[in-house]
């Protein structure tokens, strides 16, 4: 359903609905794994039945979301390469912050902290499927040696709280930039929306 | 249920003080490995009185049966064979089990609240209503003691018999002893018993022999004299220095309050951005200009 007919498309359903299925793995694996990891936040084991429950599903939701990102890693992979002007606006990216955006360098699809997200993203999915796997207690632990499952808790843990952490800043982004959710809700974006912030997208997409 | 419910001295993913409004005296099991003839009568009485049958094993090729510990069997005798120059072929037996650490890797690692329970009196016990199958405490064990039950996932281990020390009697494995190789009582009377055991030891030609209550751990309150304190790993793989891995430290430590904290602070700092410095949108120029264009177009 296209409201305005000079609105662009930034995404198609079948990307939406990649990005959804990974997105809502990583709440509830952010929402178990948290339980798992800070005695304060146990009684979020609640959520999912009871700590036991959340001990089984945890690791199953897991895979779920490793098999979708990694469909979604490899659908967005080229799309994703730095360059010269991509590091440009990552210097410049905290006079952005700042409000203060006349001096960004013209962007396309993704400017250069999406794309250094999407790579740390790729890296921390790796570490932690790969850990995982080792602190899967009731089907693979048995065949790692104690200091890698120790290795393997340890860099589950701090890399899920990095992750954590990046997806609260990929969040907050697509709140503070207007105009930005319903890309990845209906898939479209207004021409001055891809002028403003992806201009190098805008001029290709609409030849302008 | 915690049995002793006033003397918790530390509970499990628990960050507030435990309930202990009651002082008892710390206790320990002290076993004399030169004393013990290998003759199994603690395995026994560990399955009798805890109600445990194992399964039939196969033979690894030493008298231990079953071959490792496992969720029925939470003592093993184990059996090594060791040569040296000095002493030619010795049979050096060791009843292996939870050592009950002063501080336990286990409830260190462990993410269910009250699944494991450390007494005052220094006896470390699994409690599995609460215990969730997630296998931490055996990555956070250095002895390697906990099992995962392949029936219902939790986790089981040597409870020092905490059933009948609370109400005033020894571990079932000591009752039954037949060469007096267990005891059991006060840390601080097993520790001057086994330095009476050492001096006895060192004078018949045992040297290095010595008292095995590891500070790595903060001591233990299942204590080992062995006839080589200065090898203990001849032990069939007794830890020589052991202590809680660094990475468990690191995991179970720093991380938690470093992870909340970062977390905590992007989360607030987007709200406080937001509020501070006003949502980043599309302005009038901009919307003009695409106004324009489009109008162009047409």
């Amino acid at each position: 359903m296209i409201r305005d007919p000079s609105d662009l498309q930034r995404y198609n359903a079948s990307e939406r609905a990649n990005h959804w299925v990974v997105g809502i793995c990583f709440i509830l694996l952010a929402l178990s794994g948290l339980a798992l990891f800070h005695p304060a936040l146990f009684p979020l084991a609640g959520l999912f039945g009871g700590g036991v429950w959340t001990r089984i599903l945890h690791p199953f939701v897991g895979v779920v979301m490793m098999l979708f990102f990694v469909v979604m890693f490899f659908r967005f992979k080229h799309l994703n390469q730095m360059t010269q002007t991509d590091w440009e606006w990552v210097k410049r990216a905290k006079e952005m912050v700042d409000g203060d955006d006349h001096n960004m360098p013209e962007m396309g699809k993704y400017n250069g902290g999406q794309k250094l997200l999407f790579w740390f993203l790729g890296a921390a999915m790796l570490v932690l499927f790969a850990s995982g796997i080792v602190i899967w207690r009731a089907y693979f632990s048995a065949y790692f040696p104690i200091g890698v499952i120790r290795t393997g808790a340890l860099l589950h843990a701090a890399f899920a709280a990095l992750m954590i952490i990046a997806i609260i800043v990929h969040v907050y982004a697509a709140i503070w930039v207007r105009g930005t959710i319903r890309a990845m809700l209906y898939g479209t974006v207004t021409r001055a929306w891809a002028k403003q912030h992806h201009r190098a997208w805008y001029r290709q997409v609409t030849g302008k | 249920m915690a049995l002793q419910s006033l003397d918790i001295a530390k509970r499990s993913a628990t960050t507030t003080e435990p309930p202990h409004a009651r002082k008892t005296i710390e206790v320990a099991k002290l076993i004399d490995v030169s004393k013990c003839i290998g003759c199994k009568a603690c395995q026994v009485a560990c399955m009798q009185w805890n109600d445990l049958r194992d399964e039939v094993g196969s033979c690894g090729g030493t008298y231990a049966n079953p071959t490792d510990m496992t969720d029925q069997s939470w003592t093993v005798m184990r059996y090594a064979e060791v040569e040296s120059e000095e002493r030619g072929l010795e049979w050096l037996i060791r009843k292996d089990g939870c050592m009950h650490c002063e501080d336990p890797g286990c409830l260190k690692a462990c993410p269910a609240p009250g699944a494991i329970i450390k007494y005052a009196n220094g006896i470390v016990d699994f409690h599995q209503e609460n215990c969730i199958g997630c296998g931490y405490c055996v990555t956070g064990c250095p002895f390697n003691v906990p099992r995962i039950s392949k029936k219902d996932s939790k986790a089981y281990k040597c409870t020092l018999c905490s059933d009948r020390v609370a109400v005033g009697l020894e571990p079932a494995c000591v009752k039954v002893c037949p060469t007096g190789s267990i005891s059991f009582g006060s840390k601080e009377d097993m520790k001057e018993l086994a330095e009476e055991r050492v001096a006895e030891l060192q004078e018949r030609g045992f040297k290095n022999a010595g008292l095995y209550d590891p500070a790595g751990v903060g001591g233990t309150h299942v204590m080992y004299v062995l006839n080589h304190a200065d090898k203990p790993s001849l032990y069939s793989g007794l830890p020589n220095d052991p202590t809680i891995a660094p990475t468990v430290s690191l995991w179970k430590g720093f991380t938690k309050p470093l992870a909340m904290a970062g977390i905590a602070a992007a989360a607030l700092g987007g709200l406080f951005h937001y509020v501070m410095k006003g949502p980043n949108e599309v302005s009038k120029e901009v919307e003009a200009e695409v106004e324009k264009e489009l109008e162009a177009e047409k």
